[in-house]
């Protein structure tokens, strides 16, 4: 069984992957807690930096502003992966139908436009139709570049549920919505679950048309922190990050533990 | 999915329209502590959105933000560039209590004279510093930058902003500024093209950073942030250079379309208060256009070399170009940065 | 392969009504608008005016010189802007899927419950927002950084790497942005291959990298194509981590379409053209891909 997945190198390769992505995230971490006001000394341990996120003059600013991001993520990612799973549906079961490969182009369209045109452009449409920019316009924003990337992972996993399974329940006599519910739902969920998670990531991360559509007072974590950053990296900055990456190993590990807890007791 | 966006829209669109003040200001340009005693003051909630560059400002306020915000920081030529454009509002000199305070060199400005849209915010330079561990020799000309010393070579960061640029390039050519002239053009051009190879990095939010992080070892660069990297530990020195350097004035704007107009004003007042600019001034490190300040100023901004100059040095603010000449130098920023 | 299913078919278009509405109308009449300005005169400093004329489009291919005096010529300022930016996103691309792939793939093949901990470990860094995660990297490998005063620690090294400020970095920068985006879509590609092919091929003593390019590569291509887009696009805009990394020195396709809107330029209509010629680049890069696939579903 191993002989086949096992492919020599690639374990080194995945190890490579993974110390490129984190080292400059470990370095941050250890500077967190850095006495010093300077960056570039060594001041000894300190937890001053996680004070001054929650008591600095700046504390009220990224709460509101990291409550917005995660609002908005949640909220894009949901609405762009539901949107996306009903057209992946339709473009890969529908067969062959009139309106198909423009519907593709459609779909893809958000990315193939540049995320700075992509930004000028919606800004210049929502004031010509008269929407006030805010919380509102980057919900919109934000769920329109997103549906692409929570199509495309789904698609791909679709493509490769032949229609056999389904087609097998139809046979016993299953409806279509059953067989959709309990066949093709359960074998799409990885795929479902991937679109999710790439549209939020992406969603949580952008900057530039965030930056175009917000309305004057709204912040998103990535709009607040730009400021900050774009002079160089600052040792409350360098504990903010600590604390969000802190948040997602603990939301990593929580749903693991739910996921191996739903397996014991089924 | 509707509904969802109703409680978004209700929750942008802010719920009381008086007691608030929306300003549109430069990244960490004025202290918090500040903007909390206004608020405290006044009872008025403030709102500050940031901006990175005169240009950005302008192009959101064009495109459609103006109406949204009550006051911005524009500098000296972007007043002239934002009252021509009609992106102004006016106010008399008795809607604000304390504008005698404005120094009287500053009232009458060629971007706003006599002040009818504007008042002070800070003013300073823009010259260029130098790491003195790196590099011992003479930094009096301009030709650190255009023209450096080996030492220099390759370790000089210059900031990401074509009117700077262009402005130190012309003093240093001794060309005058929106000049027309072919010849004193393609000089420009080439002498930066050349003096590019030279360059480490182009950054302008960058610019303090760089210093004292030693990925530069000489920088173009506003005064107060020059005054920032010596303070966090950097052994730089501003330097006075005599082909003359930038001088700028930022300044208050009142918007046109400003939601909270009479906050505005209140605001603004509140800034012409000699404590309260000499606040923004000890926070930014640089000068109060202000009468009445020097009692409230910290001693290290009042007499750093940065923020005085040796008094034979001249200073330029930079100009606005018309339309057909800011074609010519746009291009050559762009020929610089292909 | 699932076009088969009958059932699906009605449904196909009221199901594609979300998209076409929130795409339609939120991204296609934007863009439209976008090249409708691309053809309006300049007004001085941002903004339009309603005149139309091919003056944008002038300015990115004929040079006139300096003075616009001279004979026309082909303009190579703007071409050589984009080719640069085409071939850093090019070989960030091609990079990603070196590493992507079989990191991609070693995930797969892990036991059911503990892919999900892969995952999240690659997907993690981006939790945290790219501009720091960006400053932090060049925080990393700047003259006097941790990596630098590492290896000169230890010997490896006696005067520091010049890292920042170089294409290296730049190249650095753009895999770590967007490696995940070529992680995740193979990810779900390899997941659902069957492995019995593979079996099925070494048990006709295919070696196993005949087995890898032969069986699993067309089989999982659509995954490394989503891949290879999901990287390409963004990647052939990007200019915040390039700038930060590389030092700004010279314009990248994002920074020259910025400045135009925010920078000083202010020419709305020279960026919406260079916008558009851009869109149709990234269009026929996906026609490409898009034929290809076609072609090797058919095979």
């Amino acid at each position: 069984m191993k002989g086949v997945r096992h492919y020599p190198g690639f374990l080194s390769i995945t190890v490579l992957c993974l110390t490129i992505l984190y080292a400059p995230l470990i370095v941050i971490m250890v500077y967190s807690f850095n006495g010093s006001t300077s960056i570039t000394q060594w001041g000894g341990l300190s937890l001053r930096w996680y004070g001054e996120v929650f008591t600095g003059p700046e504390a009220s600013r990224f709460g509101q502003a990291a409550w917005n991001s995660i609002t908005i993520a949640l909220m894009a990612s949901t609405a762009a992966t539901i949107i996306a799973t009903a057209a992946a549906l339709a473009m890969v079961k529908g067969g062959r139908f009139r309106g198909r490969s423009a519907s593709f182009a459609l779909i893809n369209l958000p990315l193939m436009v540049p995320e700075i045109v992509t930004a000028v452009a919606s800004l210049i449409f929502f004031t010509t139709i008269g929407l006030t920019t805010g919380y509102g316009t980057i919900l919109i924003a934000h769920i329109t570049f997103c549906i692409p990337f929570a199509y495309l992972p789904l698609a791909a996993r679709l493509e490769g549920i032949e229609a056999t399974y389904e087609q097998a329940a139809r046979d016993l006599y299953a409806t279509r919505a059953q067989a959709f519910r309990l066949i093709l739902l359960p074998l799409l969920a990885p795929g479902v679950a991937s679109g999710w998670l790439l549209a939020f990531i992406i969603s949580l991360d952008d900057f530039i048309i965030t930056n175009f559509v917000k309305g004057a007072g709204m912040e998103t974590l990535p709009t607040a922190i730009f400021g900050s950053v774009k002079q160089g990296i600052k040792p409350n900055i360098m504990a903010i990050s600590t604390l969000m990456l802190a948040a997602s190993v603990l939301f990593v590990t929580a749903a693991y533990l739910i996921n191996r807890k739903g397996r014991q007791t089924p | 999915m509707k509904k969802l966006l109703l409680t978004a829209s209700l929750l942008a669109s802010p719920a009381f329209a008086e007691g608030e003040l929306k300003i549109y200001h430069w990244f960490e340009y004025i202290p918090q502590e500040l903007v909390d005693k206004f608020q405290a003051e006044t009872g008025i909630t403030v709102t500050i959105d940031t901006y990175d560059s005169n240009e950005s400002m302008l192009a959101a306020l064009k495109a459609g933000k103006l109406g949204e915000y009550d006051v911005a920081v524009p500098g000296d030529y972007m007043v002239e560039i934002m009252g021509t454009e009609g992106l102004l509002d006016t106010f008399a000199p008795e809607d604000l209590a304390n504008f005698a305070n404005i120094d009287p060199k500053w009232v009458d400005v060629p971007f706003d004279p006599g002040r009818k849209s504007s008042i002070p915010y800070q003013w300073g330079s823009t010259g260029f510093s130098v790491n003195r561990d790196v590099y011992s020799g003479d930094i009096g000309s301009l030709s650190i930058l255009f023209d450096p010393p080996a030492e220099l070579q390759g370790k000089i960061n210059v900031l990401d902003s074509q009117g700077e640029v262009l402005a130190l390039g012309s003093f240093f050519l001794g060309i005058p500024q929106c000049s027309q002239d072919r010849a004193q053009l393609q000089a420009l051009n080439d002498m930066l093209l050349n003096a590019k190879q030279h360059w480490a990095s182009f950054g302008s939010d960058t610019a303090k950073d760089v210093l004292v992080s030693g990925d530069a070892a000489a920088g173009m660069i506003y005064n107060g942030f020059s005054a920032k990297a010596r303070a966090e530990g950097a052994n730089v020195e501003y330097a006075a250079p005599k082909e003359g350097y930038v001088v700028w004035m930022d300044n208050v704007v009142l918007l046109k379309d400003a939601p909270n107009r009479d906050n505005a004003l209140k605001f603004m007042n509140f800034l012409l208060d000699p404590e309260n600019s000499a606040a923004v001034t000890n926070y930014a490190a640089y000068s109060s256009g202000v009468t009445g300040v020097e009692a409230f100023l910290l001693d290290e901004i009042k007499n750093s070399p940065e923020n005085n100059p040796p008094a034979d040095q001249k200073g330029f603010f930079i100009q606005a170009c018309d339309e057909e000449t800011q074609k010519l130098y746009d291009a050559i920023w762009t020929n610089l940065k292909k | 392969m699932a076009g088969g299913d009958d059932s699906w078919r009605p449904l196909a278009r009221p199901l594609l009504i979300p998209i076409w509405v929130v795409i339609g109308v939120f991204s296609l009449l934007p863009v439209l608008l976008m090249a409708v300005y691309s053809f309006l005169t300049k007004e001085f400093r941002g903004g339009v005016e309603w005149d139309f004329t091919l003056a944008a489009y002038d300015q990115f291919f004929v040079t006139r010189g300096l003075f616009g005096d001279e004979p026309a010529q082909i303009e190579w300022t703007y071409i050589t802007i984009f080719w640069r930016s085409i071939w850093q996103a090019l070989i960030c691309t091609a990079l990603c899927l070196l590493i992507g792939f079989p990191t991609a793939w070693f995930i797969a093949t892990r036991p059911a419950q503990s892919r999900g901990i892969w995952l999240f470990l690659i997907t993690i860094p981006y939790w945290v927002n790219l501009l720091i995660r960006t400053v932090s990297l060049k925080f990393l490998i700047r003259d006097n950084g941790p990596l630098n005063e590492g290896l000169m620690a230890i010997g490896l090294i006696t005067e520091p790497l010049p890292l920042v400020n170089t294409n290296l970095a730049v190249q650095l920068g753009l895999f770590y942005s967007y490696l995940p985006f070529m992680v995740l879509p193979i990810y779900a590609a390899v997941e659902r291959y069957n492995f019995a092919l593979s079996e099925a091929a070494a048990d006709l003593y295919a070696s196993r990298w005949t087995t890898l390019r032969e069986i699993v590569l067309p089989v999982v291509k659509p995954g490394m194509i989503a891949g290879c887009i999901l990287v390409f696009v963004p990647a052939l805009g990007a200019f915040l981590a390039p700038d930060l990394l590389g030092g700004a020195k010279t314009f990248m396709i994002g920074s020259l379409i910025d400045e135009q809107f925010k920078g000083s330029q202010g020419n709305w209509p020279f960026g919406a053209a260079a916008s558009m010629i851009l869109m149709t680049l990234v269009l026929i890069v996906l026609v490409f891909y898009a034929r290809a696939a076609s072609r090797e579903g058919a095979a």
